[in-house]
């Protein structure tokens, strides 16, 4: 396809990470264009966590090579990922569920004044800002987010990496705690992104949303890949195949 | 961040309606509950102890200005360490040795004072008390340093470290002095302790307090005109004007009562002696003022909470607290931060060993024991919740308040050493089951 020629926003050759003997992500190789979503696929434990917070610097691969617009990378640490541009939503939701939207927002990243001292209210007015296009019902701005729903927070993690100018943008299982009006927020707000130009990994299970979301997707299983396929080439059993068999029919057939 | 600040309304005046007065007072001036009941406790500890005194000793000794100004030198000690102990317990750990560490810092700087520095610099010198203060708080941090270092790096969890240094400082104290009482300190040292000569006076105390009223009414100042910066629902003009009368009453109280506590005649014969003044008929009326050892734990609660409230750091030991993994994922080092807090931590100690020492006059292997019992009693009493990511300086050092005042009442009513053992144990568990109760029906 002539949309993804040039230089790939993010290139992960050859990846490779163990835990205690266990080969979590095996020699595994994707990559992502600007503008782009790629869907990552598997079963639990198909390693696809793993590689992606290898790429968000929360773990440290053994061997392999990563690659940001055409230059190698080091990262070793989540905020050398994010000296890249690149910003994680976590299936687990990093919120500190202690602490208010604002504060969440702009953790490790704290607006200060001339003084050094943390400045909460321009972090406020700026969470309300950026909430107000996001997610404009939004109102709980001085409650811990303990006190938010499961969509609520997603905004707020969304919020992040969207009000830092993320270039690429992570998202594990972003609508896996959702109801059906919040899933559908947050696929608009992909969209959203995509349209500005951002490369976004997507990690789900639910195949059909996969489908309807990404350009490519890319299947693993126990954390080899298994290939990786434009979405308007396949059908959504092909890719249950991959899944389930680790391999495509097609492919095979062809 | 502070759980003061719930259901503030979106739009002012439209949510009230169905709210009792009573709920509207604590929304509109976002004072919390728990507060209340600190102060409401501290309130019957002392009416109750006063009375007790009145029925059964013919004499009621507690609420006295002599009392409650010793009450407040007392407590300093405890309430510094409580101060850092809010910080430990916030990020989900808990220090044990503290009492040990003031032990240890105590023998340590009575060590230098009394039989190193009068070598080189002459008994007396002006400089003694300053660099024994700097040794004392610099040997606090390295401990802490050091314990949080194996916390952090060796994920020894910080229950065993820091009971490992409970015996290990207090066994290290004996060991340096040999089991010796070192005394009596420098004289300017023991300033600091409190006593007589170690307080302001009448106009010191004032000064103090009026710059404690300025700075209320400036702190709420301020806040108004932020709300309007940046169009945040405003608090109410009357809601306001309560916080800062209330602050200012406290402050000008606190003036009035250590202003009404006389020097004894003993001390007022011998200073007028000193300086060549005449006793006027009826006696000479000096007041002790705030005590130095007051003092120091104000501006070390001031410190604290600006740190904790206003500063990344403080962000930064809340954002651990509230949830480990997250705070890693943002970029925070948090074990860093942990050999940081622990370092805190046992300067606090050091400073804490500063007072008690020079309180007493002198420094015994044996300053300080089980008073982490008390710091964590009093941390846990002021809010801080052992589950990790809540907690105030300010409801530290209420609690370590509350904490004294139980333990000197006891004392001045007559109970003996293993009643009060009993009441504060007793105590200690019921304010953490009042905790859990009281966060069940706030969720």
């Amino acid at each position: 396809m002539a949309k993804n020629q040039g230089t790939p926003l993010v290139d992960l050759r050859n990846i490779s990470i163990s835990f205690g003997g266990v080969q979590a992500v095996d020699d595994v190789s994707i990559d992502l264009y600007p503008g782009e979503v790629v869907g990552l696929l598997g079963h639990n434990g198909a390693g696809k966590s793993t590689l992606i917070k290898i790429l968000a610097g929360a773990y440290r691969m053994d061997s392999g090579e990563i690659w940001i617009n055409g230059e190698k990378a080091d990262i070793k640490t989540p905020a050398d990922a994010r000296d890249y541009n690149i910003e994680t939503i976590y299936q687990t939701l990093a919120l500190a569920d202690n602490l208010d939207a604002a504060a969440n927002l702009f953790l490790g990243r704290e607006l200060t004044t001339r003084l050094g001292l943390v400045d909460d209210a321009t972090m406020e007015s700026e969470t309300r800002k950026i909430m107000a296009r996001l997610n404009p019902n939004f109102q709980k701005f001085s409650v811990p987010v303990s006190a938010l729903s499961g969509g609520q927070r997603q905004s707020v993690a969304i919020a992040r990496a969207v009000y830092f100018d993320a270039k690429i943008v992570i998202m594990d299982e972003p609508t896996a705690a959702l109801g059906v009006h919040e899933t559908e927020m947050v696929a608009e707000i992909i969209k959203e992104l995509k349209a500005q130009g951002l490369g976004i990994f997507l990690i789900s299970h639910d195949t059909r949303e996969m489908m309807a979301l990404c350009d490519r997707v890319s299947v693993m299983k126990n954390g080899a890949l298994v290939g990786t396929e434009r979405v308007e080439d396949v059908t959504e059993d092909d890719i249950l195949s991959m899944i389930i068999l680790g391999k495509n029919p097609k492919r095979e057939a062809a | 961040m502070s759980d003061a600040t719930q259901d503030a309304p979106a739009h002012p005046g439209t949510t009230q309606t169905g709210k009792t007065a009573w709920t509207k007072f604590l929304t509109a001036t976002e004072i919390d509950t728990r507060l209340i009941g600190m102060v409401a406790a501290l309130l019957i500890i002392w009416t109750g102890f006063h009375l007790y005194g009145v029925i059964v000793n013919d004499f009621g000794a507690f609420l006295t200005p002599r009392n409650l100004w010793n009450l407040s030198v007392q407590t300093s000690s405890i309430g510094i360490m409580a101060c850092g102990m809010v910080l430990v317990i916030i990020t989900r750990h808990i220090d044990l040795s503290v009492g040990s560490i003031l032990g240890f810092c105590a023998i340590i700087m009575g060590t230098v004072q009394v039989n190193i520095l009068p070598q080189f610099l002459g008994l007396g010198h002006p400089a003694i008390w300053i660099i024994t203060v700097l040794v004392g708080i610099a040997m606090g941090a390295c401990i802490g340093a050091f314990q949080g270092a194996l916390i952090a790096y060796g994920a020894i969890p910080a229950f065993i470290v820091t009971l490992g240094g409970l015996l290990v400082w207090r066994g290290s104290a004996f060991l340096v002095a040999r089991g010796e009482t070192i005394s009596p300190v420098d004289e300017t040292f023991s300033l600091l302790g409190g006593g007589p000569y170690g307080a302001i006076g009448a106009t010191g105390s004032w000064i103090v307090g009026l710059i404690a009223c300025a700075a209320v009414v400036l702190l709420v100042l301020n806040g108004r005109r932020q709300r309007t910066k940046f169009r945040f629902p405003q608090h109410p003009v009357w809601a306001d004007t309560f916080i800062a009368v209330v602050g200012c009453a406290v402050a000008i109280g606190a003036v009035l009562l250590v202003n009404s506590y006389p020097w004894p005649r003993g001390i007022v014969r011998r200073y007028t002696q000193a300086e060549g003044i005449e006793i006027p008929e009826g006696g000479l009326f000096i007041s002790h003022g705030f005590a130095i050892p007051v003092l120091i734990l104000l501006a070390v609660g001031i410190v604290m909470t600006v740190l904790l409230r206003r500063t990344r750091f403080g962000r930064y030991v809340f954002a651990i607290g509230g949830n480990p993994e997250a705070a890693a994922l943002a970029g925070i080092n948090t074990q860093w931060m942990t050999v940081k807090i622990f370092a805190i931590m046992g300067g606090l100690a050091g400073l804490s060993a500063v007072v008690a020492s020079a309180r007493l006059n002198s420094a015994t292997n044996a300053l300080g024991t089980l008073d982490e019992l008390y710091v964590i009693a009093a941390a846990v009493i002021g809010g801080t919740s052992l589950a990790g990511g809540v907690g105030t300086v300010f409801g530290a050092i209420l609690g370590a308040l509350v904490m004294q005042s139980l333990q000197s009442g006891m004392v001045l009513i007559g109970f003996d050493a293993g009643m009060q053992q009993v009441v504060v144990g007793s105590v200690l568990v019921l304010a953490v089951f009042l905790d859990i109760l009281y966060r069940r029906n706030s969720k």
